[in-house]
């Protein structure tokens, strides 16, 4: 198999402490993300997904363990702008992301920074706005834009940049149903048609739901990790670190602790009735 | 109120004025202004006002747009024609109420003062409008490139700048945000004297300043993301380029300067 983008090793971290004893963000976490992946990092909140996120790119550096770039070690700094190419970070608040005040502008930040021609700069800025279904907005101003809009003008400008790999760190938090959907949309083409590598940082089960895989945290530690159908049929494990499973999950589950003998991995609401009706059918 | 900031404010479109390269309109507001402050009558007045006019006229900014950024200069406009116009004694008397004299000498003067201040406000109202942020600022950052060698930090300097004016709509409309937040709980910012206008600024403040701390945090990690790294090795979407439009109206801000001083020297008017 080949390489994994991103590798972390035994990883933990702790915030330096204000007052009292340092804060433990990450403990021995172990992760390997393939190239070509969609990997969702689920847990509540202020269980270290933030602070995952912020080492796969070398924004922090482990204080025990390794983390590797596409083999490059973070630790060393002569790599970073490398790093920072490779993986690309897309953060929760559009508006402190957005450098410029106009959209092509702002999605030509990257190339600008790693010195790409200019021709190459106007190619890769239409066809980041392409992907991104922003083509039409790019001579506007950000600030004009709604909350959906201008996260997908954040994400353009990470695509411009051309990372093998992008780490989404809760984009849809901040936005409506309506923006959440057109970003949500924009992250499944990205991953299938442009064969990015993403992570979602997400605390909503039905975004969680849409990854190949799923890895759950909790207190700094992976607690679950495997395809989204077989971590959410660890129906105790998920209420017990908080979080609920999805809606058909968890009708699924409570008939069958009222004694029906049902599956639990149907994540779709078809699945769900298919797998209810073939129940009463058998009965 | 916050609606009438319009600095740094830019109104896109396609004019003449639009299209010149930022370096031409900064060199060109530099000598402008030079014109204006060396303007000493009514003909050199005339000309200046007339360029300014062309150059309005052509941009299609609209006089309406122009006069609404000159709203919070009021105080100042007012105040410097009074004070023009009760200190200067020269000429004859038109006036005497107490001991309050206005004299031809003072009218003429006060006019003067008004007029410059208003030119001179119009004149970079008209760069800032019809030309982006970006822009400006790269503008800026080349005609600044000698600088470097004096070891002085022109593209942090610039982009200091760029991101300075990219943030003032966003804390605009937060501060709008956190005001109508702490007015729906009672807080008064329009009534009462000026200290207490100034003391229910508090309540503001803390929270714009802040939100405003979190926010360069969080921008200066997302810049380091997308590997921003300081000027060196960075290219730009817009390459500048001088057109022969630029040297032309170049020239023309040079010789209407010249005019001006000949004019001032000559025949002082
Ligand atoms: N800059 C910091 N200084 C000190 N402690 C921090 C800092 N940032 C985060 N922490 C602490 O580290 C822990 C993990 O934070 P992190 O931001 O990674 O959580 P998270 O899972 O992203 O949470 P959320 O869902 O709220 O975004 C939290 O308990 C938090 O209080
Ligand atoms: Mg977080």
């Amino acid at each position: 198999m080949s390489e994994p983008i991103v590798k972390l090793e035994q990883v933990s971290f702790s915030y330096p402490a204000v007052e009292g004893r340092p804060h433990t963000a990450l403990k021995d976490v172990t992760l390997e993300v393939e190239e070509g992946s969609f990997v969702a990092v689920l847990g509540h909140n202020g269980c270290g997904k933030s602070t995952l996120a912020k080492h796969m790119n070398a924004i922090l550096l482990p204080l025990g363990g390794k983390v590797w770039v596409a083999g490059m070690d973070t630790a060393d700094e002569s790599r970073w702008l490398d790093v920072h190419r490779t993986v690309g970070m897309v953060f929760q608040n559009p508006d402190n992301q957005i450098v410029a005040n106009v959209v092509e502008e702002d999605v030509a930040f990257a190339p600008e920074n790693l010195g790409v021609p200019s021709p190459e700069i106007r190619r890769r800025v239409d066809e980041a706005l392409e992907i991104v279904g922003m083509s039409k907005y790019a001579r506007h101003a950000p600030h004009r834009l709604s909350g959906g809009q201008k996260q997908r003008v954040a994400i353009a400008g990470v695509i411009a940049m051309q990372p093998r790999c992008i780490v989404m760190d809760e984009p849809t938090a901040m936005l409506d149903p309506v923006g959440r959907e057109e970003v949500l949309k924009t992250i499944r083409r990205l991953n299938r048609e442009q064969h990015t590598t993403v992570v979602l940082i997400t605390h909503h089960m039905d975004e969680a739901a849409m990854a190949d895989r799923l890895v759950v945290m909790d207190h700094g530690e992976v607690i679950a990790d495997g395809t989204p159908r077989t971590v959410f049929q660890k129906v105790e494990l998920l209420r017990s670190v908080g979080l609920t499973v999805p809606d058909t999950v968890e009708l699924l589950y409570e008939l069958r602790q009222a004694g029906l003998d049902l599956p639990l991995d149907a994540l779709s609401v078809e699945e769900c009735a298919q797998a209810i009706c073939g129940c009463l059918r058998s009965n | 109120m916050l609606k009438d900031i319009t600095l740094g404010q830019f109104f896109p479109g396609t004019s003449l004025v639009h299209r010149l390269d930022p370096r031409t309109k900064l060199l060109c507001v530099v000598l402008y202004i030079a014109a204006l402050f060396t303007a000493a009558g009514w003909v050199s007045y005339a000309v200046v006002f007339a360029l300014l006019a062309v150059a309005v006229g052509i941009s299609r900014i609209g006089v309406k747009a122009l006069l609404r950024g000159m709203k919070p200069v009021v105080v100042i406009l007012v105040f410097t024609g009074a004070l023009n116009l009760f200190y200067t004694q020269t000429g004859t008397e038109l006036v005497h109420l107490g001991f309050l004299h206005i004299t031809t000498g003072g009218l003429e003067r006060a006019f003067f003062m008004v007029t410059r201040i208003l030119m001179l406000i119009s004149g970079t109202f008209l760069l800032t409008y019809t030309t982006s942020p970006i822009a400006l600022t790269d503008g800026l950052e080349h005609l600044l490139g000698p600088l470097k060698l004096l070891k002085v930090p022109v593209h942090d300097l610039a982009m200091m700048m760029s991101i300075a004016l990219r943030f003032i709509p966003t804390l605009i409309e937060e501060t709008d945000k956190i005001m109508s937040a702490q007015k729906a709980r009672g807080a008064d910012f329009e009534g009462g004297s000026l200290l207490d206008k100034a003391r229910a600024m508090v309540p503001l403040m803390v929270p714009l300043f802040v939100s405003a701390f979190r926010r360069a945090d969080e921008l200066a990690t997302a810049m380091e993301c997308r590997c921003y790294h300081g000027g060196e090795g960075r290219t730009r979407l817009k390459q500048l380029r001088f057109q022969a439009a630029d040297w032309a109206v170049l020239a023309l801000f040079v010789a209407l300067l010249a005019l001006i001083v000949v004019l001032k020297l000559r025949f002082r008017v």
